[in-house]
């Protein structure tokens, strides 16, 4: 792997016109979540009293206008997605890395041990997700921390499973026979020989892990359980702007916009590096 | 001789709701640079048996006996077997295409195993695989290396299969019908090319097959299985020209020859199922010098000649049966 496998699927990226501009939209999208807040001259809670609920585009400074606090949509907008985006990026890279090593493992050693762990990942789905979250808010109290826990704790069941799956089919492919007969030893076949042929399916469903992680964000958000006010999260701004949305759509629609953004790039970006990622495409 | 690999009295069972036994009880020796042929029908347990002995069996098979290389036990001990695969024993699959894991380079699948068997750097890993490219006859080595599977045919694949084998530098080869998968003419070519790879690296060749020309130009020895055991053993010579076993004669008898005008002959019925053995000798009801005593009592592999043979009635020199 190394290099070699790193610098095709980058070519063949850069061949691929809408992954360019997913990822160009992408990046902008995390440079200003990261960097907005910071440039803009509103503080995320900062109350302009002089301008409460005004729409986008009026010149009053407020870019995107302000929700019925006179807060700054684009400020409080970016902050969320800051929120938004590090829960969900740290939820799926939980997701990878305990999902697929666990589901490798499991299908690779076939067996009791596959029995075994998937009867734990069985018993973690059977788990309410609310009620965990909610037990998890008793102990720690609300915040960003205990959410991102909570949607990490599910979030590499499902992984898990698909993996475990193709690894069963992979384990019986000649290839592992042969590099058993190499000398190669269980650590090595599976990093070498069996996680690298399930990259396909493992990235394509990081990329719906992803905006799932965003939406179990703002669900939780929204029952009153996740992100709290005044700290702004896509979710609980969805939230309160679905309350003026007679009054003030703009609340609602600046928030979503970005939401669908984020989502439609990652779907896009995702299934070009599906295709990246298998040689025989190219 | 001292044998590099002793296979004694090895059973392959599989487990299931109808248990199976593939191989039952055979023993084999094979000396260091010696190559033995095994050939057999499908379902002989050939196979199998290779596969018992470097530990590649599926999840419900079972091997017993004993399989010793270089008087090293590797039943049931993984710790011997894993310092046998690589260095110690190669392995060539039926279907090359699918021995190359699909999402890497060829030179970094090589790499790998040289690393691993001479704990060498991952350059000079590198250049070991390509090494063994040039060795396995591929022309352009060095661009092969950087390729993945798919972009070779199915003769280069095969080709870099044997390399993958090879490249820990062997003792054994252990080829299991290497060119079942490849067109006729490029079949020829990767048979000469493994005979002579084992002169080259000094290596025995333990070659299954069910291709008795095959036989004939690659082994020393060879050994007929039939319905998991062995039903005959000796010199290539003496067995292909002297078959002292009804079923080692029919399936002579059924090989197309150029020099010799005849029609070609086949075996009556087919061989039994793994495990489903009729009493008394196996290839008792397909044997057309079967008497009372063959149904009673099972014949053993006993020494006849030059050969050992495993017949209550073995054929006199050039009889037929």
């Amino acid at each position: 792997m190394r290099g070699g496998l790193g610098r095709d699927v980058r070519a063949a990226l850069v061949r691929d016109r809408l992954a360019v501009a997913c990822a160009t939209m992408l990046a902008l999208l995390v440079l200003a979540a990261v960097a907005g807040p910071w440039l803009l001259e509103f503080d995320e809670d900062q109350v302009d009293w002089a301008h409460m609920a005004t729409p986008p585009f009026e010149a009053t400074g407020h870019w995107l206008g302000t929700d019925r606090l006179g807060r700054d949509l684009l400020v409080r907008t970016l902050h969320g997605l800051r929120v938004s985006l590090a829960i969900a990026f740290a939820a799926t890279l939980v997701a990878l890395v305990i999902g697929v090593a666990f589901g490798a493992f499991a299908g690779y050693r076939r067996g009791r041990t596959d029995a075994l762990m998937m009867r734990f990942v069985d018993t973690l789905y059977a788990l309410p997700q609310v009620f965990f979250v909610i037990i998890l808010t008793v102990v720690f109290g609300r915040g960003p921390l205990t959410l991102l826990v909570a949607i990490g704790a599910f979030g590499w069941l499902t992984m898990a499973r698909i993996v475990r799956g193709q690894a069963l089919a992979l384990r019986e492919r000649e290839f592992v026979e042969a590099a058993i007969a190499g000398g190669a030893g269980t650590l090595r076949i599976v990093t070498r020989h069996v996680i690298p042929n399930l990259l396909g399916p493992v990235i394509v469903y990081a990329t719906l892990t992803l905006p799932q992680a965003i939406l179990v964000e703002s669900f939780l958000s929204f029952l009153g359980i996740g992100i709290q006010e005044p700290l702004a999260s896509l979710g609980n701004l969805i939230a309160d702007g679905a309350g003026e949305l007679e009054t003030a759509p703009w609340m609602l629609a600046v928030p979503a916009a970005c939401l669908l953004l984020v989502v439609f790039c990652c779907n896009f970006l995702g299934d070009s590096l599906r295709d990246a990622l298998d040689p025989r495409d190219q | 001789m001292s044998a590099l690999l002793e296979i004694g009295a090895l059973t392959v069972d599989f487990r299931g709701s109808r248990p199976v036994r593939a191989v039952d009880g055979v023993s084999l020796g094979l000396g260091p640079r010696e190559r033995l042929a095994i050939v057999g029908e499908s379902g002989s347990g050939k196979s199998q048996l290779l596969l018992a002995c470097t530990g590649l069996l599926a999840a419900n098979g079972r091997a017993a006996g004993s399989v010793r290389f270089e008087g090293r036990e590797l039943l049931g001990d993984a710790r011997a077997l894993q310092a046998v695969r690589g260095r110690g024993i190669g392995f060539v699959f039926q279907d090359a295409s699918g021995s190359l894991t699909p999402h890497r380079r060829i030179g970094d699948q090589l790499a790998e195993v040289a690393t691993l068997a001479t704990g060498c750097s991952s350059g000079a890993g590198q250049e070991a695989a390509v090494e063994m490219l040039g060795r396995v006859r591929l022309a352009d080595p060095g661009a092969i290396a950087s390729l993945y599977p798919h972009q070779l045919s199915g003769g280069m694949r095969q080709r870099a299969a044997i390399a993958l084998a090879l490249i820990a530098r062997p003792r054994i080869l252990f080829a299991d019908e290497p060119t079942t998968a490849l067109d006729v003419t490029v079949q020829a070519d990767v048979l000469a090319l493994i005979a002579q790879l084992c002169a080259h690296l000094g290596m025995a060749l333990l070659l299954v097959t069910h291709d008795l020309g095959v036989v004939a130009g690659l082994a020393d020895r060879v050994a007929v299985m039939y319905a998991g055991r062995v039903v005959e053993e000796g010199g290539v010579a003496d067995v292909l020209a002297r078959p002292r076993h009804p079923y080692a004669a029919g399936l002579l008898a059924a090989v197309p020859r150029l020099d010799v005008r005849r029609e070609l002959s086949s075996i009556p019925g087919s061989p039994p199922a793994p495990g489903d053995w009729p009493s008394g000798c196996r290839f008792g009801p397909r044997c057309p010098r079967r008497v009372a005593r063959c149904e009673a009592q099972e014949p053993m592999l006993h020494a006849a000649d030059v050969s050992r043979v495993a017949c209550h009635f073995p054929l006199a020199a050039g009889e037929k049966p």
